[in-house]
């Protein structure tokens, strides 16, 4: 139950608690905004926890199980932080006919995950994409925010080797 | 802003053009980008500040130019077109500003690909740097908006937009002049339009381009839309997954706002549009409008039954216009040269252009832009430039997962709205792509049952369970596990949840299933009954190679 009035003091004293607190405010404080306060939150975090989740609700007066059924329906907010690096691919209609499944095949093998999951180590979170509209250069592959067009497993290997070379 | 002042801007804008006799201009949209197009920007800029020569030669970064396949893409003021160019190549670039054009880098443009494009959306694209509003006022920018404001009455436009014929650009292919004039009469305390840049067809990216490439376009349709439908409010909702359009756009609102074009009492005619972006959130069936309105709501987004429709009761209950990217830019020029200029391209019943992803197994892919009523043959083998590798054409995918696959034999069709549904597909957002030998028709109805049975929001049932049998099914298929007995029930839960879903995505979830049943059930039956696949693509290879 909301109890109006009274505002809930944010999780930490976190300065990123601000940025989120500002979307709140920009957006009219009410459930209208809850979409665009998880894109906050997300943003600034890397993911979206339960005590954020739980915030938000309060903020927003909203009750929790809108919020978390919010945060679950939408494909773009995890619920679990990401790895040190990722590496997205796109599994587009161009990328498929093109062989992105040979490359996720590839990385599934090499990296012992599952696409959506992080390495024990917390180093490479393997993740897909519906279309990253780069079909022009097809298949394509995102890695830490950066697209590579017309990649192979060779070159996929490569890009990846490179970040445990880095590391160490 | 008067209507002065904006041939003012453009006046000394063309002019500050003109005062430079060299210019470059650098691909900096999303395809380019990926290939290190920034850094060839980055590097012609550095030298033509190191040669002190930045009085005659601007180096600029613009949109889309199509040609994605062979970027990075620059051309230059001496009307040179260059592909594959990277940072160590400025230095000669700027030399042959001045002297020969160089050989190794051109790219023909004296080819089908370019030659055979008619562009109306586009003709912007690859010309102006988009993050400048000066550059889109001197291409006659915001000047229907300005003629609408001044001289039309909200009817006329209307009457302009009708007779266009202008059909909605998102696949549906609605009316648009119906549309608005369904808005404008609905009665309301306030209207809102909004713009869907939910571009959620995997292979399809036209929108995101035209948001990159030139943003104001879709602004100034939008305004002329709120101001034909007596809207005040606008939303674009827009992928989170296109930063760079994001960023783009919001620059175009600022640099309209601080010129008077958008915000309150637009050139002092007493008509106030606010338009705010609302970013999606991966969600495929946002794309659908109840969906969209619903999460601009801040809800799930998930449809709800039609009527009401959204002209009457949409966004927060009041009546709502949503047209699709590629519409809205289809506007301006519309007013500007009129509708009946409009009407005479294309075919009888679709009008206009359409912009297209060309993608697959095709050697020119890109952005293109053709008339309404090119056959799907001169699409592949003479804009697209035939198949690589002297492999044969097999099908060309329409339409994305809500489309089909259609077989040669459909290649001296019309691309039109009525054509392509008559053959067991959709005009759908503009993805077209290319598929040869090597793909497995099976497989690829798979992929797109895939697609959809992960997208279903899971509010009905025929679409929540049945696009999950039909993937099972597909699934046995491609496993050489399937009898005669799951073909007949493949077909019958098509009809069943193209018939009962409640919204488009399970309505026309069977589309590509039953494209390639039709036209390649030959496939369909070597799986399961010979146990084989003819692509080479499903699990028989390994069967094949134990068996030998």
């Amino acid at each position: 139950m909301a109890i109006y009035g009274a505002r809930p003091a944010p999780p930490s004293t976190d300065k990123r608690w601000k940025v989120v607190d500002a979307t709140m405010r920009k957006t009219g404080g009410s459930s209208r905004g809850l979409i665009e306060t998880l894109h906050t939150v997300q943003e600034a975090f890397g993911f979206l926890d339960e005590e954020a989740l739980r915030y938000v609700a309060l903020s927003l007066h909203v009750p929790f199980s809108r919020v978390y059924g919010v945060a679950t329906f939408y494909h773009f907010f995890t619920l679990k932080p990401g790895g040190r690096h990722t590496c997205v691919i796109c599994l587009g209609t161009a990328c498929y006919i093109k062989g992105a499944q040979h490359l996720l095949d590839a990385m599934r093998e090499s990296l012992h995950i599952a696409p959506g999951e992080t390495t024990a180590d917390g180093e490479i979170s393997l993740l897909t994409a519906r279309c990253l509209g780069s079909c022009g250069l097809a298949p394509a592959v995102v890695y830490d925010q950066e697209v590579a067009g017309k990649v192979d497993t060779g070159s996929l290997h490569r890009h990846i080797e490179k970040w445990a070379h880095h590391d160490s | 802003m008067t209507p002065e002042e904006l041939d003012d801007i453009a006046r000394k804008e063309r002019e500050a053009q003109r005062d430079i006799p060299q210019r470059v201009s650098v691909c900096v949209a999303a395809g380019c980008l990926s290939c290190q197009s920034d850094a060839v920007q980055g590097e012609l800029a550095g030298e033509v500040a190191r040669r002190g020569a930045g009085s005659r030669c601007q180096i600029k970064g613009v949109g889309c130019m199509g040609l994605c396949s062979e970027g990075p893409l620059v051309s230059t003021s001496t009307g040179h077109l260059y592909q594959h160019v990277s940072p160590a190549d400025a230095g000669e670039l700027l030399d042959s500003l001045e002297a020969e054009p160089i050989a190794r880098l051109r790219c023909a443009t004296d080819t089908p690909f370019f030659q055979r494009q008619r562009k109306i959306v586009l003709e912007n694209s690859g010309v102006i740097d988009p993050e400048r509003i000066e550059e889109y006022i001197a291409q006659d920018g915001y000047l229907a908006l300005m003629r609408v404001l001044t001289e039309m009455t909200p009817q006329e436009v209307i009457a302009e937009i009708t007779t266009s014929g202008l059909r909605g650009r998102g696949g549906a292919g609605y009316p648009t002049g119906l549309k608005w004039s369904t808005v404008a009469k609905a009665v309301g305390k306030q209207k809102f339009v909004i713009c869907n840049a939910d571009e959620g067809d995997p292979g399809a990216f036209m929108d995101r381009s035209v948001l990159e490439s030139d943003p104001h376009r879709v602004l100034e349709g939008m305004l002329i839309a709120a101001y034909a439908v007596g809207a005040s409010e606008g939303y674009i909702y827009v992928r989170a997954e296109y930063p760079l359009a994001i960023k783009r756009l919001k620059t175009a609102i600022r640099q309209a706002e601080r010129l008077g074009l958008l915000g309150a009492n637009i050139c002092g005619t007493g008509f106030s549009l606010h338009i705010e972006i609302r970013l999606g959130a991966g969600a495929f069936v946002c794309g659908e409008e109840t969906a969209l309105i619903a999460s601009i709501e801040g809800k799930r987004g998930t449809p709800r039954p039609r009527p009401p429709y959204p002209a009457m009761e949409g966004l927060f209950g009041q009546p709502t216009l949503i047209n699709n990217v590629e519409t809205y830019a289809n506007v301006p020029p519309i007013v500007r040269n009129g509708g009946a200029w409009y009407a005479q391209i294309g075919t009888e019943k679709s009008k206009g252009t359409k912009v297209f992803a060309l993608a697959g197994r095709v050697r020119n892919t890109g952005l293109v832009e053709v008339p309404m009523g090119i056959t799907l043959r001169e699409m592949v083998f003479e804009i697209g430039g035939g198949i690589p590798e002297g492999k044969e054409f097999k099908a060309v995918q329409t339409g994305g997962p809500s489309g089909g696959c259609l077989p040669p034999e459909t290649l001296d069709m019309p691309v039109e709205y009525e054509s392509l549904a008559r053959a067991g597909s959709i005009m759908g957002s503009g993805g077209m792509i290319v598929m040869d030998e090597s793909s497995c028709m099976v497989d690829v109805a798979k992929y797109f049952m895939d697609f959809c049975m992960t997208e279903s929001c899971g509010k009905c049932v025929p679409c929540r369970v049945g696009t999950y049998q039909m993937h099972r099914i597909l699934s046995a298929i491609t496993d050489m596990s399937a009898t005669d007995q799951d073909l007949k029930l493949l077909e019958e839960l098509c009809d069943l949840v193209k018939h009962t879903s409640l919204c488009g995505l399970g309505q026309s979830a069977p589309n590509p299933v039953l494209s390639t049943l039709k036209y390649f059930l030959a496939e369909y039956k070597a799986h399961v009954h010979e146990q084989r696949c003819p692509a080479g693509v499903c699990s028989a290879r390994i069967l094949e190679g134990a068996s030998v």
